[in-house]
């Protein structure tokens, strides 16, 4: 398999598998996982009511394994996401890059493998922790992510170089079908895409200017609203009732400030996969009534989601439904394209290789 | 190949390096102590509560705050890197189908650039040169990508009906 081909269908099985985990991590883990955080902090707010400054501890060391649990998950999801695009997007500029087949071949599978076992590594510190680990504060989950995110950067330096090389001699890069189509499928991706990333840019932008600090400063208020009440306040039961305010205002603004996150950047992560998606349709061996459908399904489910996203705080399940709904279809989508591209022949490959052989000679 | 757009897909890669050496140096060497600072803060903040040390409470809270605000411009600035890097990269390949000449490409290639490498540092100098200077650059940045943006997706626009 050549350089390239390894880089798209890489890129793409990253980007599929990080979705996957995306949409099973959205359904399974991330409402349980939410409700046993709140529930922890109702648990040691009572617990300051009562004097138990252990207890609240506790408490607190519960919360920041909840919390370890989502983030690794999280970032397991989104750095498995973001080496697929990195696979692809050097799949895209490959014909600007002055290396050798063979060096490209290896740099494509340290990429990929860095791809794979960084957000393993990631998925897994919940679990592993620090068991057998001769350093303090880091386990063998995180240092072989930290491996892998290694071995990714120097694949990428050393495109980079191939980038470089390519720029000092001066010459023309050899034509490109990827760069050349004009298709229907990859017109209406290409479009769509640009689109859904100036909306996450301007959403990105208001968010950052309305909301961010604001949130902030609440979150603050908020904890101390719940610590001096349960702490201060007279009356009876394990929970004040201005505590108890607090606690529910606190839930509604880590789910605003969530839901606001995942929009903002799943509608450009789409925009990204759709742009790219729309370079591949030469590599997507599909009829052309398939390569059409798929891209309105890809743009279908890139809008469907994040705008579903945004509507769970006022729609809650429902929303959340129908935004699974839309990770399936971006899914389903790329399935489709995935098929087309391991059905392909090759001739894009070998047509690329003749052209580099002759550029390189 | 143009000179703006050869010089869009290396500063992209550039880039993308860059944020994700950036990633791995806050990886081994701050996250996990960050991560353990806001927690530690925070249960500390609770503790204090329940023993009824109200202003030692509150100094916890202030410690966790002004920790959580750290680790989020931290982990923004190596995300906003390293995409806007792949957006820099995209935009490289579609140049040729920009509806522009080359001088103005160079100017937009120029803004982009800015604007990407400017506006995540913008953010990360929060922590270090004080709210307004980062938060300028970081606005000043943001505000040059989004009109870039704008440009060339008319340029893309122009290209079509063309």
């Amino acid at each position: 398999m050549g350089a390239r081909r390894l880089l798209v269908l890489g890129g793409l099985a990253l980007f599929l598998g990080g979705t996957i985990l995306g949409n099973v991590f959205a359904v399974f883990i991330l409402h349980p996982n939410a409700d046993r955080i709140g529930q922890a902090l109702v648990a040691a707010t009572a617990a300051v009511r009562q004097h138990r400054a252990e207890d609240a501890g506790q408490n607190f060391a519960a919360i920041g394994g909840f919390l370890e649990n989502r983030g690794t998950k999280v970032d397991a999801h989104a750095h498995m996401i973001g080496f697929g695009y990195l696979a692809m997007l050097l799949a895209i500029l490959f014909p600007w890059i002055r290396l050798s087949e063979s060096a490209s071949r290896w740099l494509a599978a340290l990429l990929i493998t860095g791809g794979v076992v960084l957000p393993v590594g990631v998925f897994a510190i919940h679990y592993v922790g620090l068991a057998y680990s001769p350093l303090e504060s880091i386990g063998w989950a995180s240092i072989v992510a930290d491996a892998a995110g290694l071995l990714a950067v120097i694949a990428c330096a050393g495109f980079l170089v191939g980038l470089w090389r390519q720029w000092r001699a001066g010459e023309p890069p050899a034509a490109d079908a990827l760069l050349l189509d004009r298709s229907w499928a990859g017109r209406v991706l290409m479009a769509g895409g640009t689109l859904l990333i100036l909306a996450g840019f301007l959403h990105g932008a208001w968010y950052a200017g309305m909301d961010l600090y604001a949130q902030e400063q609440q979150d603050q208020k908020l904890l101390a609203t719940m610590a001096d009440s349960a702490a201060l306040d007279p009356g009876p039961g394990l929970v004040p009732e201005r505590a108890g305010a607090a606690l529910n205002a606190y839930g509604t603004l880590q789910a605003d400030h969530a839901v606001k996150i995942a929009a903002h950047s799943h509608i450009i992560e789409f925009g990204l996969i759709a742009l790219m998606a729309g370079f591949f349709q030469p590599f997507v061996f599909l009829g052309e009534a398939w390569k059409r459908r798929w891209a309105v399904v890809l743009l279908l489910g890139s809008v469907i989601l994040p705008v579903a996203v945004l509507l769970e705080l006022r729609f809650g399940l429902v929303a959340g439904g129908v935004a699974d709904v839309g990770g399936v279809l971006v899914i389903a989508a790329l399935t489709g394209m995935l098929t087309g591209v391991l059905r392909f022949t090759g001739c894009l490959d070998a047509s690329a290789d003749t052209l580099a052989a002759g550029g390189r000679a | 190949m143009k000179h703006s757009q050869q010089l869009l897909a290396i500063a992209g890669l550039a880039l993308a390096v860059w944020g994700m050496s950036y990633g791995f140096y806050y990886a081994v060497w701050i996250e996990h102590q960050t991560l353990d600072h806001i927690g530690g803060s925070l249960a500390a903040a609770f503790q204090h509560a329940a023993l009824r040390e109200t202003a030692a409470s509150h100094a916890g809270l202030a410690d966790y705050a002004r920790a959580k605000y750290v680790y989020t411009r931290e982990v923004d600035a190596h995300s906003h890197w390293i995409g806007l890097a792949m957006v820099l990269m995209l935009l490289a390949a579609l140049w040729n189908r920009l509806s522009f000449g080359e001088t103005t490409r160079g100017l937009l290639a120029g803004a982009l650039i800015a604007g990407a490498y400017g506006f995540p540092l913008g953010v990360l100098l929060q922590n270090h040169l004080g709210g307004g200077i980062g938060q300028g650059i970081a606005v000043g940045g943001s505000i040059l990508l989004i009109i870039a943006f704008l440009a060339v997706a008319a340029g893309f626009a122009r290209e079509s009906a063309n």
